[in-house]
């Protein structure tokens, strides 16, 4: 069985098409697949505890690794100390972790 | 462990955050030693073009070499660069009729005229494939 990493660039409140990034993700894990999602630039806005971070906090209960780039965070005032319960941030090394190991890899 | 990853990119320079993180996979896959393969199409075979040049900015009031724009010719000159160093290719390809569509033909040393058809053999010769697709 295949694993995701599905790269979210941008943020729900703008792009109500993010969400749609997150039901793949959890359609992906309800069918048992190792699925990622790893936020991106304005993707990591919601990361922040907030009423856009209780749907991935309930991704990363399902099984989801929810991952906010480390860049993006720094570039934005969101201390990786402060983000929303399940998120986690890291280097975009874990988009080449991903690459390298054969994962699909989807941006969003 | 060495493999071959190639890059699908779409963003003109200087639209859009997507452009910056691309710059920023490329990298991070050249300095572990991998190999690249790069498809610049619309937009994105603006990235490589010879012709940018800094500015000054009246509004911050500096002279070219205080403002130091930032020029994403030089970017990917630094990723050939970074490339060479680590032993690793950087195989970067615009793709021809987006050149011609936009007159972009004069590009720095290093990447290449191609056609869709590298783009598929990229895919066909690499280990995986991320395209990073333009947004609005």
């Amino acid at each position: 069985m295949p694993s995701y990493l599905l790269i979210v660039s941008r943020d729900p409140h703008t792009h109500v098409s993010a969400t749609r990034c997150y039901e793949l993700a959890a359609a992906l894990a309800r069918e048992g697949s190792p699925v990622s999602l790893f936020l991106v630039q304005n993707g990591v806005l919601p990361a922040r505890p907030s009423l856009g971070s209780a749907e991935l906090s309930e991704l990363a209960g399902r099984g989801v690794r929810v991952l906010a780039d480390a860049f993006s965070l720094r570039e934005r005032g969101i201390a990786e100390s402060a983000l929303a319960p399940g998120i986690e941030a890291a280097p975009i090394d874990v988009v080449i972790d991903a690459l390298e190991a054969g994962a699909r890899v989807v941006w969003h | 462990m060495k493999t071959t990853l190639t890059f699908a990119l779409m963003d003109p320079p200087f639209e859009s955050a997507r452009s910056a993180t691309a710059f920023r996979l490329i990298d991070r896959a050249l300095r572990r030693g991998h190999d690249v393969n790069v498809f610049a199409y619309e937009g994105a075979v603006s990235l490589s073009f010879a012709a940018q040049k800094a500015h000054p900015n009246s509004v911050h009031g500096t002279n070219v070499e205080e403002e130091d724009h930032p020029l994403t010719r030089d970017w990917v000159a630094a990723l050939h660069d970074a490339a060479a160093e680590r032993g690793a290719q950087l195989h970067w390809v615009n793709c021809g009729l987006c050149v011609d569509e936009r007159g972009a033909n004069e590009s720095i040393p290093g990447p290449r005229r191609g056609s869709p058809a590298d783009f598929a053999r990229f895919i066909e010769e690499s280990n995986n494939t991320l395209v990073i697709p333009t947004g609005e």
